[in-house]
């Protein structure tokens, strides 16, 4: 898709860099102000955990929809450690790393939908999404799309 | 690039300039350590308007920089939190306790100049 965006993520600068981008995509796709905030926030926790746990990785960001919505869609990807108990990672003060444990369990409240794969040895793969409404001009317009 | 601080009489203010990478917040932390130190401060401002995010990350280290300053003797307030920071903050449920927070500027030095007046008073 063409609004799909990869930043890899080495140095803490990089998770600076794909906050940045997802705030821009979440705007193009038309999430509100506070929407691009809370998305951006979420990818920043997330990225920092890919250069704590793993030291690098990747951020995909993407677009996703159905008939009535729109999502924003962000992968994160490493091939670090993995994560041994994902219950207890998502569990609200879990501690690992320098972390406070906040980061994942904060992340997924900041989004609609929160997904880790994860397999010790074999990495971890977190998805993210968030979903708007599309309104009824939107849907109008992309139906006449269609059909022209 | 580092985040300049100003000194005004007995207060110093940081105002970050854009979005911050983890190791420019831990700089900033060391650097108003270090001052707080050097003059003797009793209040510290930053100005968090320009940051793009406020995440578990910088939540803490502004905890840290506030208990820092606060065993020296001297007071923080944070002022400029974007309405939009503030929404993914409460969501998240990030807490900045024991920070003084402040709307602008004006607002905060207001409050350090009641702080720092009614020091060792118990009547408030």
């Amino acid at each position: 898709m063409t609004d799909d965006i990869t930043v890899p993520i080495a140095a803490d600068a990089d998770i600076v860099v794909a906050r940045g981008e997802g705030r821009m995509l979440a705007g193009r796709l038309g999430f509100s102000r506070t929407d691009a905030t809370l998305i951006a926030t979420a990818i920043s926790e997330i990225g920092r955990n890919i250069l704590h746990h793993a030291g690098a990785g990747e951020v995909e960001i993407g677009r996703d929809a159905d008939e009535r919505r729109v999502a924003i869609v962000v992968v994160a990807r490493d091939q670090g450690p993995g994560i041994s108990d994902v219950q207890r990672a998502l569990e609200e003060g879990y501690a690992t790393g320098s972390g406070l444990g906040l980061g994942l369990p904060g992340s997924r409240r900041l989004m609609d939908e929160f997904d880790i794969d994860t397999k010790p040895g074999h990495g971890t793969t977190v998805t993210m999404r968030k979903w708007r409404d599309r309104d009824a001009l939107e849907v109008v317009r992309e139906a006449r799309g269609r059909h022209d | 690039m580092p985040v300049p601080i100003l000194k005004q009489g007995d207060y110093l203010i940081a105002s970050i300039q854009s979005a911050l990478s983890d190791s420019e917040v831990l700089e900033l932390r060391d650097d108003l350590a270090d001052r707080i130190g050097r003059y003797r401060s009793q209040g510290i401002i930053i100005d968090v308007a320009a940051l793009d995010v406020i995440d578990s990350f910088v939540a803490r280290s502004l905890r840290n920089i506030a208990r820092t300053a606060s065993l020296r003797g001297a007071v923080t307030v944070i002022v400029g939190i974007q309405p939009d920071v503030a929404v993914a903050m409460v969501q998240f449920r990030l807490n900045l306790e024991p920070l003084q927070t402040a709307l602008d500027l004006e607002e905060a030095l207001a409050l350090l100049d009641r702080h720092t007046r009614g020091h060792g008073r118990d009547d408030g």
